[in-house]
């Protein structure tokens, strides 16, 4: 699709615009193949030994050991338990802010609004230390708590905006034919929230699975202490390079294809599902790889609601 | 509640530092996020095909890793500034994607016939987003904006671990020194924290509220 900012290219703009394509991509192709060539460069040192380039084979050579990925894939599975068992904390919590900061009774309403607020305003790192060292629970349950009340909030604000936004006909619906107001906002209200905030939960799911390395700090031994720290100290520093690209692979993998599967899911179960409408024109051109709604990492899954 | 009276210049200087990353890595976000963004939305498609790369790369890099990379590795590629900066140009490469994806979204907002009403009145591609849809996008731009800065103030706190010497770290060393009196020192060191994302949180409210009147 094209966009209506500029208008649909004739031969010489096309042309144009191939020729600049061209140039721009042998630019970045140069400046990609003067990195890795300079990267690969040996090196001398200030007290004259020569070190290998980064690529050379005796900065590799320890990825034919399969215990570097045996260690790996335990890193790989610590990290997915913690991001596991704080993503179900953090569902658990988000349905539980989102019932009381919705609460009619401003008793319930009030203190919720201000544990949320008070949450959402720390990182989460801080809320890691605080439960490390207040309750010593240990790194990997401060890890999965922090993570796990920090983004609950954040569930719970989202979960709030999506009741906030349903028509007002739904609850009076569901008044008007005798349920009481709890169980108009069980079986009428949420259901439907949480359908429409789908998305935006799941975004903010790889945010968290993201955040785990944050764990790193508190000292939990997942894939980035494992990968970059453990590893390196273990078979030499030389190989910190080596191994930083691999941990830096291994996350984008995990992290790409989460996110596809959650602008899947939006694509299915978004808010327009149902509905036989073509999606709103936009400026910008839609390409393919679009993202879901903003998902900022150790932050808030787009902005729903306020501060 | 006397280890952190006691401290209080630690804190200080701790809150200093971390307004001084927020600050400047803030201002370098702004910028690399307007590039990435004015790149995403150029008629050229290979720009566009880099900005949504990087965008799809950086925002998919645990922070962590990207701070691990300017701390450890930089200085290992023989490129050693003091830390601080180091961690100035991990935060600011990590949160202009974020930044980028604001500012595309505001545009985004901006209601089509605008953009047919410019282009048909004869204004040029810069014209039209100059004078017609970045001065809307603009307002729109600022709440989201916001927020992204409220997480780059939490973020900030990743940089301590790296041996920055801001909130995080203060806090951190204080309670080394002081381990009788942790929850006193860590509610210290989140009310620092609060006083800056709730000020900006309020300030989004309030834009918001705005906006809202003049649309």
């Amino acid at each position: 699709m094209s966009s209506v900012l500029y208008d649909a290219p004739g031969p010489k703009a096309r042309t144009r615009s191939r020729i600049i394509s061209v140039v721009g991509i042998v630019l970045l192709a140069g400046v990609l193949v003067w990195l890795v060539l300079a990267m690969g460069a040996p090196k001398a040192s200030a007290n004259g030994a020569v070190q290998p380039g980064l690529w050379d084979p005796t900065r590799w050579d320890v990825f034919t050991d399969v215990q570097v990925w045996r260690s790996l894939g335990g890193g790989v599975l610590a990290t997915l338990q913690m991001a596991g068992a704080a993503a179900v904390i953090a569902l658990v919590l988000g349905v539980v802010f989102c019932f009381g900061r919705a609460a009619q009774h401003a008793a319930i309403r009030i203190p919720s609004t201000i544990i949320l607020e008070f949450v959402r305003g720390l990182p989460v790192l801080l809320m890691m230390l605080f439960i490390l060292l207040v309750f010593a629970t240990g790194a990997y349950w401060a890890g999965v708590l922090g993570l796990g009340i920090y983004n609950g909030a954040i569930i719970g604000e989202a979960l709030r905006a999506g009741i906030q936004s349903l028509p007002r006909g739904q609850r009076e619906a569901g008044l008007a034919i005798g349920l009481t107001p709890l169980a108009t906002r069980f079986r009428i209200e949420f259901p439907q929230a949480f359908r429409q905030m789908l998305p935006i939960i799941i975004a903010q799911l790889v945010v968290l699975l993201k955040d785990t390395s944050l764990a790193f700090i508190v000292g939990y031994s997942e894939l980035l202490r494992v990968g970059v720290k453990n590893l390196p100290d273990f078979f030499g520093n030389r190989y910190a390079f080596s191994f930083f690209l691999v941990v830096l692979a291994i996350y984008l993998a995990m992290n790409l294809s989460l996110s596809w599967f959650a602008r899947f899911i939006a694509r299915r179960s978004g808010p327009k599902s149902g509905k036989l409408v073509a999606p709103a024109p936009t400026l910008t051109p839609q390409d393919t790889l679009a993202s879901t709604r903003g998902s900022y990492s150790t932050g808030d899954a787009g902005g729903v609601g306020s501060v | 509640m006397d280890a952190v009276i006691e401290n209080l210049p630690v804190f200080l200087e701790g809150f200093k530092n971390t307004l001084g990353l927020l600050i400047f890595s803030g201002i370098g976000a702004l910028i690399l996020g307007v590039i990435v963004a004015a790149l995403r939305i150029s008629p050229v498609a290979s720009f566009r095909g880099f900005a949504t790369v990087y965008t799809e790369i950086v925002r998919n890099t645990p922070l962590t890793l990207v701070l691990f990379f300017c701390a450890f590795l930089l200085p290992y590629l023989q490129f050693s500034p003091p830390f601080f900066v180091l961690a100035l140009i991990g935060l600011t490469v990590y949160t202009s994607p974020f930044v980028a994806e604001a500012l595309r979204s505001g545009i985004n907002g901006v209601p089509v016939g605008q953009a047919e009403a410019a282009r048909s009145v004869g204004l040029t591609f810069g014209q039209s987003l100059s004078y017609v849809i970045m001065p809307q996008a603009v307002r729109m731009v600022i709440p989201p904006l916001i927020n992204v800065f409220i997480a780059l103030t939490k973020n900030t706190s990743v940089a301590g671990a790296f041996f920055v010497f801001e909130l995080f770290g203060a806090g951190r060393q204080v309670t080394n020194d002081r381990g009788d009196e942790v929850i006193a020192i860590l509610l210290a060191v989140a009310f620092f924290y609060l006083v800056i994302t709730v000020t900006l949180g309020q300030i989004a409210s309030r834009v918001e509220k705005k906006v809202a009147v003049l649309r």
